[in-house]
Parts: structure tokens; sequence; C-alpha cells
């Protein structure tokens, strides 16, 4: 097959995505200027989303074996560029004082958003693992990013190292899952692993069950999905502030994308055996992640222990999907993704606000009396955690809503007893966070004024809280949108 | 479109209050007291309107998330105007009770009340099962915010408690909302949550009882009845005084407003062989809480286990499931709103003036307030179901309903009656009455009820009053709306019966 440069069209916003890193670095060996840098990267960055979300009625191709541009990739392209864009604009001033070049940050930034990119793009195993590493590798240079500079706050080098050789130990599991495949199927398609679930293969069921398993490891581990879940608090920690915003919302949906598609495809909940590992690590999962954070005070390992918990209610929706006709549970996925990029990108926008490289402030005594210093930003940082705790008026209780209703609909009783334990105790944490807010501020205040004076983070901030607001008392506009989009993964 | 008024004015009312804080910091609790009555002059002409053939008055059905069938269906009929106009009268006197108490961040206070109430009457006029769920859970965050920012020496804990006790059984009867859609889906083809599509899903025998229970637990837990009671004493004793009145006078009736819309109608069979169960909670709720209250030490705490109590009443009443039993329960409701909110008034204000709410350290208050006394005394009286003010209509009805449903439980539960009397009366004793001595307490403090206190006493008093002596006006208004819900449950229920 000869791919013509038409073929190639539906890949723009990769291609855009693409160029934009190649320009910024170019930028950089003429001249280094940090603002340039970073004004080419967002503005690189918005007009691969705004392409992307103006492909998203019309196309609809494989493109070469490895891609697919459907609206559902198209979506999670929109959305993972945009959010990248906006933790660059968080960016900007986090690392304005760090003493060291700031310029190859927002290189980093851009390659990872390519293989995000590719990864909600991928049907094929190949491009998976393609997309994985480059957003992983550039992963490793963001959390290690501030290692030279004298002043950095917190272990970036600790958090990297852990980060590369548990992340590189999970790949291995992931490939050699993959291998099992090839060796049952001798593709690497999802399409035609279907196979391995429909037909007995020559190396037995017992063979497909393992090498599923294996490939469901690799992802668990880095959607940092309990009993893999160690490495998440300790790097989330450690990272400086807009690499663990990176970390937490593009780097675990892209990856869930990849899941999904992988899942619904291939059929391979039809083995109960599947369905119990599964079922097993969500419990596990919402579990461990709401209770371990109830012992911690700092805000970035509670947050880390509660992605680990959202990450387990994801997987109640993923197994809803075998039991369920139609489309909800894949809506109900998308749904929750999109709230939960939505409310960790506020939860970490406001403290970068008032953080810095050299600085941050992630404990929760710093933001005692917040309320009453600084209204503004204690008010979004509320609103975000009202809607990790799925409280209406919020994107999050309709989230959990949808993953109420696919469960409902599949039956699982015991997963949904699960969810409701689990979150009436994340309740009790992010209360916490919340109270201590309200308190009357200390005198020794942890930090004096109400952060960055930068308007660019403001102005996300407040974009996050609309979208928070509008979409939590009238979805109607995404839910339909999702609801088209989902068609296609089926 | 007049209900979606009575609740956006409360909610644009509650930020204007909040900003108006900037310009002049008395400009708040003048906002509100305009926007509440404002918002009750709406109410009365709801009272006028003339009913549509289904018996609902000014409704409004709107599209919300077609994807679910979800719609913004709000209608309201004798039983919710009642209870309207009960929360439009305790909003104002809740607004009287925090005038001088609430010193603090006066703006944000006002926010807060101003946005509950608005989430109340939502509750009260929902037709919408997932519109409901919101406003139920709506009107939970500023509460927390009430108890937790304005609150006293342990409002962390209480707020917190109360905040999960309510989400959590809330995301129970959530999964039974949900499974009423659903099983209205599977057996119709469309998915729905409009309160009358739904009345006529039909399930099997144990799984309608698994459903019923996740809407039982919620409400009962808002209510409270045994055994999810144990926030309230701690949310009451540590909420500031008009959040007390709040939620003794309107928020519990959510609970009790909810039994009888939706956990009853929706699943009459399964109601009906649960209601022996749930009578007997209502005993016990009576007559433990009753005993408990007679041991506590602080008053707002005996209040607050006394108000467990009264509300058994309530269940009893709506589990007996007949006209002059749910009349009762209504009555209860309305007049339990008055006199509990009076009586956590009298307890704040005693708080306020000498700063300790142990009734140990009291005594003797009579020579030096003898206004509050009476007033406490009135109320006391009131509680404790004297005849001639509302509280004995109530529960007279509840009991004499109740009495021709389950003869052994409403004797028990009679008892109560007795137990009200002296946990009342030893209330007065303790406070007012004895020798006075001033060694205990500091009451340099210590004031007779100024002219605007007794303006709202006052209002209340009368109420009772009105209530005790011609309850018909009242019982005219949920009348019809009580007959209908028995007609079209039992209709079922004998269906049943006869297969």
């Amino acid at each position: 097959m000869i791919t013509t440069l038409a073929d190639l069209l539906p890949l723009l916003p990769l291609l855009i995505a693409t160029a934009t890193t190649i320009v910024a670095m170019t930028a950089i060996g003429i001249r280094r200027n940090y603002a340039l840098t970073a004004g080419i990267t967002i503005a690189g960055l918005l007009i691969a989303s705004l392409v992307a979300a103006s492909m998203m009625s019309t196309t609809n191709s494989q493109v070469t074996p490895l891609l697919i541009v459907d609206q559902y990739s198209l979506f999670f392209t929109v959305l993972t560029c945009v959010t990248a864009m906006l933790i660059a604009i968080f960016s900007f001033p986090y690392l304005a004082n760090l003493d060291d070049s700031k310029e190859e940050y927002y290189l980093l930034l851009g390659i990872a958003t390519i293989g995000a990119i590719v990864m909600v793009s991928s049907n094929h195993f190949v491009s998976t693992i393609l997309g994985l590493e480059t957003l992983s590798m550039s992963l490793y240079g963001m959390v290690a990013y501030p290692v030279h500079s004298k002043l950095a706050d917190k272990f970036p080098l600790e958090a990297s190292v852990k980060y590369l050789v548990l992340s590189a130990a999970a790949s291995g599991i992931l490939l050699f899952g993959m291998a099992l495949i090839y060796a049952q199927t001798g593709t690497l398609e999802f399409s035609s692993i279907v196979n391995v679930t429909k037909e007995t293969p020559g190396l037995g069921v017992g063979f497909s069950i393992v090498a599923l398993i294996m490939v469901f490891i690799g992802i668990a581990f880095k959607l940092s999905l309990a009993p893999f879940h160690m490495w998440t608090p300790d790097v989330y920690e450690g990272s400086p502030l807009p690499a663990t915003t990176y970390l937490a919302t593009i780097g675990k949906s892209a990856m869930f994308v990849v899941l999904l598609r992988l899942i619904v495809t291939t059929e391979a909940l039809s083995f109960d055996s599947i369905i119990l590992v599964i079922s097993l690590v969500a419990i596990v999962s919402i579990l461990a992640g709401n209770l371990l954070a109830l012992l911690q005070d700092s805000l970035k390992r509670i947050l880390a222990y509660s992605s680990i918990a959202h990450m387990g209610y994801l997987l109640i929706a993923l197994v809803a999907s075998y039991y369920v006709q139609g489309t909800i549970s894949v809506e109900a996925v998308t749904f929750y993704l999109f709230a939960y990029m939505v409310m960790s990108v506020g939860a970490f926008g406001v403290i970068s606000i008032v953080s810095s490289s050299e600085k941050e402030f992630d404990d929760i005594d710093d933001y005692q009396g917040l309320f009453w210093r600084n209204p503004w930003l204690a008010a979004v940082f509320t609103g975000m955690l009202l809607s990790l705790a799925g409280i209406p008026l919020t994107v999050g209780f309709i989230g959990k809503f949808y993953l109420f209703f696919s469960g409902v609909e599949a039956g699982l009783w015991i997963l949904l007893a699960i969810l409701i334990i689990g979150s009436g105790v994340g309740l009790y944490y992010y209360l916490r966070i919340v109270y201590s807010m309200l308190l009357s501020p200390k005198d020794d205040e942890g930090f004096k004024s109400g952060g960055s004076q930068y308007m660019g983070s403001h102005g996300v901030l407040a974009f996050v809280l609309a979208l928070l607001l509008i979409l939590g008392v009238y979805p109607t506009p995404l839910v339909s949108i999702i609801e088209t989009i989902s068609l296609n993964i089926l | 479109m007049i209900l979606v008024w009575l609740i956006s004015i409360l909610f644009v009312g509650g930020i204007i209050a909040w900003l108006s804080e900037r310009i002049n910091p008395s400009y708040p609790r003048v906002i509100a007291l305009i926007t509440v009555v404002l918002d009750l002059l709406l109410m009365l002409s709801v009272l006028g309107a003339e009913p549509n053939s289904g018996g609902w008055i000014a409704s409004v059905n709107a599209e919300w998330v077609p994807r679910f069938g979800i719609s913004f269906y709000l209608a309201a009929d004798g039983l919710s105007v009642l209870l309207i106009s009960l929360t439009g009268f305790l909003g104002i006197i809740a607004i009287g009770s925090a005038w001088d108490e609430v010193k603090e961040r006066v703006g944000f206070f006002y926010f807060n009340l101003l946005w509950t109430l608005a989430g109340v009457l939502g509750v009260f006029t929902a037709l919408d099962l997932f519109l409901f769920f919101f406003f139920w859970e709506v009107m939970l965050i500023p509460m927390y915010f009430i108890i937790a920012i304005w609150g006293h020496e342990n409002k962390n804990y209480a707020a917190m408690k109360f905040f999960i006790f309510t989400q959590v059984t809330g995301m129970l009867m959530l999964v039974s909302i949900l499974m009423l859609a659903y099983f209205h889906l599977v057996q119709n083809g469309i998915l729905s949550f409009n309160y009358h599509d739904l009345l006529s899903v039909e399930m099997g025998d144990r799984i309608e009882m698994w459903v019923m229970l996740g809407f039982f637990v919620a409400f009962t837990t808002k209510l409270p009845s045994v055994p999810f009671h144990s926030w309230l004493p701690d949310a009451h004793s540590q909420a500031p005084t008009a959040g007390s009145v709040i939620l003794a006078g309107i928020l519990l009736k959510t609970g009790a407003y909810g039994l009888i819309r939706f956990a009853v109608p929706l699943f009459p069979e399964a109601s009906l062989s649960f209601s022996p169960i749930a009578m007997a909670l209502a005993a016990i709720s009576i007559l433990y809480c009753a005993k408990v209250a007679f041991a506590q030490t602080d008053i707002k705490r005996l209040i607050a286990y006394t108000s467990v109590s009264h509300m058994g009443f309530v269940t009893l009443g709506i589990y007996a499931w007949n006209e002059q039993a749910l009349q009762g329960a209504v009555m209860t409701m309305l007049a339990h709103g008055l006199s509990a909110a009076a009586l956590f008034m009298l307890a704040g204000g005693l708080q306020h003036r000498i700063h300790t709410r142990e009734m140990p350290d009291m005594g003797g208050f009579w020579v030096k307030v003898p206004r509050m006394a009476v007033v406490a005394l009135f109320f006391s009286v009131a509680a404790l179901g004297m005849p001639g003010l509302g509280n004995f209509v109530g529960e007279f009805l509840a009991l004499l309903g109740a009495f021709q449903a389950n003869i052994s439980i409403t004797v028990i539960s009679a008892f109560g009656l007795i137990l009200a009397s002296v946990y009342s009366l030893w209330v007065i004793q303790m406070i007012f009455h004895g020798e006075y001595t001033d060694k205990k307490v500091d009451d340099s403090h210590l004031t007779d009820l100024n002219g605007r206190e007794m303006l709202y006493f006052g209002a209340m008093m009368l109420g009772l009053v009105w209530m005790g002596m011609y309850p018909q006006s009242f019982l005219n208004l949920s009348q019809p709306v009580l007959v209908e819900l028995l007609n079209s449950t039992q209709s079922i229920v004998a269906a049943v019966v006869q297969n």
C-alpha cells in the first residue's frame, strides 16, 4: 500500500504538535528566550487542538495500520492538547526563577504530548508502545527537570529514578504480554486479537489469559492501580508540580483510552478470570487509595492516593462495558476521564499558583485560612475538591452519576458497594482540606500573598472552574458529544 | 414558572448578600431578610393558584439532560405548599436569630443560609428524581459550611459527621433511583426519571425491597430515626442558632417528606411488608431518644434528642399509611418545625448570653429573665403535646391512625408522651426554677428577651396556637394529596393481595 500525502491529512493535529516542538527547538538553538519558547509551545498546542476539534465531525479513517483517527481519538486529542496547553501556562511562572536552562522543559512537554496523541489514536500494540515510551521518556525528564538547581524543593532525582526503574519494569511486563499475544495470534492489531477470545488458539486458553493479564498489569502500573501503585505518592511528591499535573492528567487519560479500546475491541472480558482480576484490582485500588489518603498531610500525596481511587472507580465502568448493551459504559469512562482531567488540572493548578520551583506549598497547614486570605483561590480549590468527592453542581457529580448508572445497568452490586464506601471515606480527606481553608488564618502564614500574580494562571483557573460548574449544572452539550463519539469505540 | 422564581430568587439573593458585605457588613442580613420576605410573598401567591387536573400547582417541565430522560420538573401540591410555607416562615425566623449573633463573615453566612433554603425548596418541589437528588445534595454543602465556620467548640467533627452520614446514605438512594430508572427502561423502552412514570414501575418482591431500603435509609438518616440518628445531636449542639433552626425546623422535614412522597408511593408493596419494622423503629426512636434526652446535661443535645423522639411519631404515622395517621404526620412536621426551632433559639439565646449550654450550671433564671422563662415554658409545653397547641393535634392524629394499623406498637409509642412531659418540664425546672445562684456562670450579659426576639417568638406561638385551635386550615390543604396517594397505593396493594 502506498501512502499518499492525502492519507496523512487526518494526522494533522499530530503533525502540528510535532512541528511545534521542532520550531521551539530551533528557536532555542537560535536564541534562548524563555517567554518565546513557552509562547511557541502554547500557541502550537492551541492550534493543534483547534484543528483536531474542527476535524471531529468529518474524519474517520485508519491511517496506516498503526493509527486510527476517529471522533473518539480526536476528542481525546483535543482534550490532551488543551490540558497540555493549560499545564504549559501554569509551568511558566513556576519555572520562571529556576537557576538553570528553562527552555527545554517545553520541548519535553511537547514531545510528551505527541506521545499521548499517538496513544489515544492507537489501535495497534506497536503504536501503543511507541506512544507510551515517547510519553514516559519525556516524563522522566520533566520529573527530574529541576535536578541541577540548587534551590529545588523536593527530590526530583529520586522521583525520576524511581519512576524510570519501575516504569521500565512495567513496560517489560507489558511487552512480554504483547509478545505472548503475538505468539498466539500472529498479529498486534487490536481488532485481530479478538481471535484470542473467540477461537481456541494453538497454545491454549490459559496462555491467552496469562498474556492478557500481563498486558493489563503493565497498563495498571501506568495507571497507578493498586497493588501496582507504590511509586505514585513518591513520584507525585518529588516531582515539580507541573510535571505532577501532567503525569496525573494526560499520563492517566492516554493510558486509559488505550486500555478501553483494547478491552472493548478484543472482548477480553469474555474470560471470567480477566473480569475477576480487573474487579479485584478495582476494589483494592478504591479501598487502598481512599484509606491511605486519610493518613497523608501533603496535598500532593493526598491527590496521588485519590487518583489511585479514581482510577479504580473508572475500572467499574470498564467491567460494566461487558454486561451492558450499548455505549453507556464507554460514555461513562469518557465523561469521567474528562471530569477527572478538569478537576485535577484545577486542584494542582491552585497548588502550582502559590508554589514555585524553589518552594512548593503542599502541606495542608499551608492552606489554613485560605478562604479569608484569598477567597478566589480557596473557592476554586473547594470547587475542585467537592467535584473530586462527587458533590452536585460540579462536573464530578455527573461523572459519578455515569459510573453509578453503568454499574446499576450491569448489576455490579459488590463493586457499587465498594464505590459507595470508597466515596464515603474520600469525603473525609477532601473535607479535611476544605475545613482547613475555612479556619482562621495562622499568624505565620504558609505563603503571604495570593501566589503568582501571573494572569495566565488565574485565567486557567477561571476556565476550569467555569467548565466544572457549567457542565455540572448543564452537562447536556458534553453528554451529547460523548454519546456520538462513543459509537466509534464499539 | 413561579417555582423557578421561588428558588432562583434565593440563589441570587444569596450571591448579592455575599457581595454586599464589601460595601457594608450590615447589608447582608437586610438583603437576606428582603429576599426571604419576597419569597414568602410569592409562596402565598402559589397558595392561591388554581391546581391543574392532576392536582399540581404551578408546574414547570423542561428538558435537562435528554440522554438520560432527565427533565427540570418542578411542581407543588398541597403538601409541598405547606412545607414551602414553613420553609419561608422559618427562613425569616432563622435570619432573625442570626441578626445579632453572627458577627464574623456575615456575607458568606447569609449566602449559605439562603442557598440551604433554596435547596430545601427544590427538594419540596422536584418531581424528577434526578432533580430531587440534585437538590437533596445541594442543600448539604451550605449547611456544612454553616456548621463548620460558625459552629462551636467541636464544629469540625460535627460538620464532618453530618456531611458523611447524609452523603453516604444519599448515594444509596442514588443507586435506588438508578435502579428504578433502569427497570423503567427495561419495561417501557425509554429512560425516565419522571416521578409519574416511575410510579408505574414493577419489580420483583425482593428487588423492590432492596430498592425501597435505599430510599428508606437516606430519608430516615435525614429524619432522623434510630439507628441513623447519631449525627443529629452533634450537629445541633455545634451549629449556630440559625443553623439549628434550619436543621430542626426544615431539613429534618425533607426526610419525612421524602418518605411520604417517594418511599411509600413508589414501593407500596415493599413498604407494606416493611411497615412493622419501620413502625417498630419509630417506637424505639420515640422511647429510646426520650430516655437519652433525659440523660443529657447539654441543653442543645437534649433538644436534639427530643427532636428524634418527636420525629418518631412522624415515621409511625407515615408507615401506618391511613388518612388520619398521615394527617397526623404532616401536622407533627409543621408543629415540630415551629416548636423545635423555638426551643433551639431559646437555647442559642441562652448560650449567647452566658456562654454555656450546661444545664447544671444554670438555675433560678426565672427571676432574671421572666419573659424568656414564660416563652420557654410555652414551647416546652407545646412540645410535650398540650391540647390546644399544634403538636398535640399532630401526635394525637398520628397515634389514632397508627392504632388502626398496629395496636401493640402504638400503645408502646404512646408512652413517649409521658416521657416527653418528664423531660420538657425537667428542662424548665433545671434552668428557670430553683435557687438563683450567680456563682456558676458569668451572668453579666443575661438579659431578658428584647423586642425583636419577642416578635418572632410571638409569631411562632401564634402559629402553634393556630395549628392547635383550627388545624382544619392546614388539614384541608394536605387532605386531597394524601387521599390521592392512599388511593394510588391501595389499588396496587389490593391487586397484589387478590393475586
